[in-house]
């Protein structure tokens, strides 16, 4: 099953440490249009940072990223923005204090033609955006604290299609949602998918990813331990790799896996 | 409040509610926490009026108010960024130390001396004030930098600066007191001369009201563009009236102060008018400090709600990290925000040094806590993320009138200092009940 398209991401020989521990080690990962990559480990093996340095919030040591096979050069998040890509981060990241709209466009607002923000068009955009995503969604007014968690999060999600990302990294995406949530999030992940959008799904927990994801990597101690197809291999031997690092017959060691 | 902003398009959710009081408010959409404000105020005014045997409602008092609150509030309009921002700034009362001297400076001594303007030359004013506003910014670029790029806090940064630039003051005349100011600078601090007179500030008083109504429409027709439900029109003209009652009310006041007898005797002496029997009555009309002032809290609140800046500052407040996350440069927005606050520093300074005819060493001691506490007392948040530039702007009134009330009633010093340290602690504990309750 070799994949001879571009990758829209690759990322190759990644490293960056902090204060003297590598919190990610040599780590290569990449991701095709159209795919979902679940992006699996335990909490501090180096999944959430390698994505950050993806999404420009930390800047690498070492390594290189290739956007549709080009160099990038990603310093900050807006370089990543300009990129398409786009991160929904596990903590909900959305300004509590300001409401749905403002945080659609937040950084990226409308403004008039005196340059004065437009935040009746706004609005109207962003009732357009959450109507199609959670047509249950009318707190437009509110700030954004007062909404639940799964509103909050199709908050983010909104924030993210509404400016055409090509690649988007959900961390922890259904985390704090209750199971009907969840399946709306599931349901949205396949119709961005179907858009040609790669995604990458970070998770410590397999069952959030194991069937959405196309395929899966592990990453442990900060090295990828081996990457699969979901197709190749079951949720028991993808759990072995997160828990001992022990590599199946129907998956790609990478160098973190057990030797011998 | 949830189920307010349910009902799709259109209806505006007034029309479901029942008590009519309920309905006026919901209709109009006033901010509740603000109409507080400005029913605390009434009962402190309509309190000292009557324990100080009705000096307080008085034309004078109120108009001498006014002056008195225009340099605090002035700069508490910046703070309310400051502190939104879940950043403090203790350095202003310095900052506007130093900024009164450097101006002071320069009309005295620099250019009409060393650059050869010669003393009234009708530019002094400017060029004073122009340099004034460049230390201002220049100081806050300063600290904002060392905030936002090095980051040291700002609570240590601007103890610093308060250190720091009220030792500048005395640096730059090594302590001497400078005076007398330019006469055209000195219009800045109000007086008889430095009020705009009657007819004026009628004109200030109908732009006023015209601005309310056009405002009122144009949010009306922008509603209207995007089918947003619509206030209605009981509802759209009451805020009318009541807008516009204000301007006309304040105008009125400002209208009733007549100048002092013998200064208008001068005038008149001046100017071939005869006097009339009882006294010549010019009214002094709206201080200049004042339409300052105004001035500066109409520009902030654009810049706050209508701007992307003023955007960016609330939403760093409410996380910064989101902010971050969201490709804002919130380290550039932290210095703006800061060099932003040393400019009204700046016209602060000049209102208070012309307002004394005056540049002192001990100038601005203490406003940085008054500053502060207004925007405290005004619903700011030290928590971050919110704060309005009107509430801050009554809560420097509220600041104001508690101390010239208690003036006027003769209360000592150290009393007045207790007063207005338990009215501080004591709005912040309602504040928190009221947002408790809230959500």
């Amino acid at each position: 099953m070799l994949d001879t398209r571009t990758p829209l991401v690759e990322m190759q020989d990644i490293s960056i440490s902090f204060g003297g521990i590598r919190a990610v080690d040599h780590a290569s990962i990449d991701l095709f249009p159209g795919e979902v990559v679940g992006l699996l480990g335990h909490n501090g093996a180096g999944k959430s940072t390698l994505i950050k340095i993806l999404s420009g919030a930390y800047r690498r040591d070492a390594g290189a990223i290739r956007i549709n096979g080009e160099d990038a050069t990603i310093n900050n998040p807006r370089d990543a923005k300009a990129y398409g890509i786009e991160t929904i981060y596990q903590q909900l990241a959305v300004a509590d204090n300001v409401d749905a709209a403002a945080n659609l466009f937040l950084g990226r607002e409308i403004t008039t033609a005196i340059g004065t923000l437009d935040d009746a068009a706004m609005e109207s955009k962003a009732r357009e955006v959450m109507g199609r995503l959670n047509p249950n969604f009318k707190r437009f007014k509110e700030p954004v604290k007062a909404l639940s968690g799964g509103q909050r999060q199709s908050v983010a999600i909104a924030r993210a299609i509404l400016f055409n990302a090509r690649i988007l990294i959900m961390d922890e995406p259904t985390a704090a949602l209750g199971p009907q949530e969840t399946t709306q999030v599931g349901d949205l992940i396949k119709q961005l998918k179907a858009d040609g959008i790669g995604i990458f799904l970070i998770s410590h927990d397999i069952h959030d990813v194991f069937d959405l994801a196309d395929r899966v990597v592990v990453m442990k101690n900060g090295q990828v331990v081996g990457t699969a197809r979901t197709s190749d291999v079951t949720k028991d031997e993808v759990l072995g790799m997160i828990i001992l690092g022990k590599v199946p017959a129907g998956a790609t060691p990478g160098p973190g896996a057990l030797q011998g | 409040m949830a189920d307010q902003h349910a009902i799709q398009n259109t209806v505006h959710p007034s029309s479901y509610a029942r008590n009519p009081l309920q309905r006026f408010l919901i209709a109009t959409e006033l901010d509740t926490r603000l109409l507080g404000m400005v029913g605390a105020l009434a009962i402190i005014w309509i309190g000292f009026h009557i324990l100080s045997g009705g000096l307080f409602l008085t034309p004078r008092n109120l108009w001498n108010l006014s002056v008195q609150t225009a340099s605090v509030a002035v700069m508490v309009t910046g703070m309310v960024l400051v502190i939104v921002t879940r950043n403090i700034d203790l350095s202003v009362g310095s900052i506007l130390g130093v900024v009164a001297m450097v101006m002071g400076v320069m009309q005295t001594d620099i250019l009409p001396n060393q650059l050869g303007l010669g003393l009234g030359h009708p530019m002094i004013w400017v060029l004073s004030l122009a340099a004034g506003l460049l230390t201002g910014v220049a100081i806050g670029a300063l600290q904002g930098s060392i905030i936002a790029y090095l980051r040291v806090p700002a609570f240590i940064v601007t103890l610093g600066g308060y250190l720091v630039w009220r030792g500048a003051a005395w640096w730059v005349t090594m302590g001497r007191t400078v005076a007398p100011m330019d006469p055209t600078f000195q219009l800045m601090g109000g007086g008889p001369t430095g009020s705009v007179g009657e007819f004026w500030s009628w004109v200030v008083g109908v732009i006023a009201c015209a601005a309310i109504v056009v405002m009122l429409y144009f949010g009306r027709r922008q509603r209207l563009r995007f089918k947003f439900p619509l206030r209605p029109v009981w509802a759209e003209a009451s805020l009318a009236i009541i807008g516009c009652s204000l301007a006309i009310a304040a105008v009125w006041v400002a209208n009733s102060y007549p100048w002092p007898i013998r200064i208008a005797e001068n005038y008149a002496a001046a100017n071939g008018i005869a006097v009339p029997e009882g006294g010549l009555f010019v009214s002094h009309g709206i201080a200049i400090p004042v339409l300052i002032a105004l001035a500066v809290g109409v520009v902030m609140t654009f810049i706050s709600t209508r701007t992307r800046f003023g955007r960016y500052v609330f939403a760093m407040g409410g996380n910064p990290e989101a902010a971050e996350l969201a490709g804002i440069n919130t380290r550039w927005v932290t210095v703006k925000i800061f060099m932003l606050m040393g400019a009204l520093c700046a016209i602060a300074a000049a209102i208070s040094s012309a307002r004394l005819n005056a540049a002192t060493n001990a100038m601005g001691t203490l406003d940085e806590l008054y500053v502060i506490a207004a925007a405290v007392i005004g619903g700011t948040s030290l928590a971050g993320g919110v704060g309005t530039i009107a509430g801050a702007l009554l809560g420097a009134l509220v600041m104001q009138s508690l101390q010239s009330g208690m003036v006027l009633m003769g209360l000592d010093s150290p009393l007045q200092s207790i007063v207005v340290g338990v009215v501080l602690v004591l709005a912040v504990w309602l504040d928190t009940l009221y947002r408790n309750n809230k959500h």
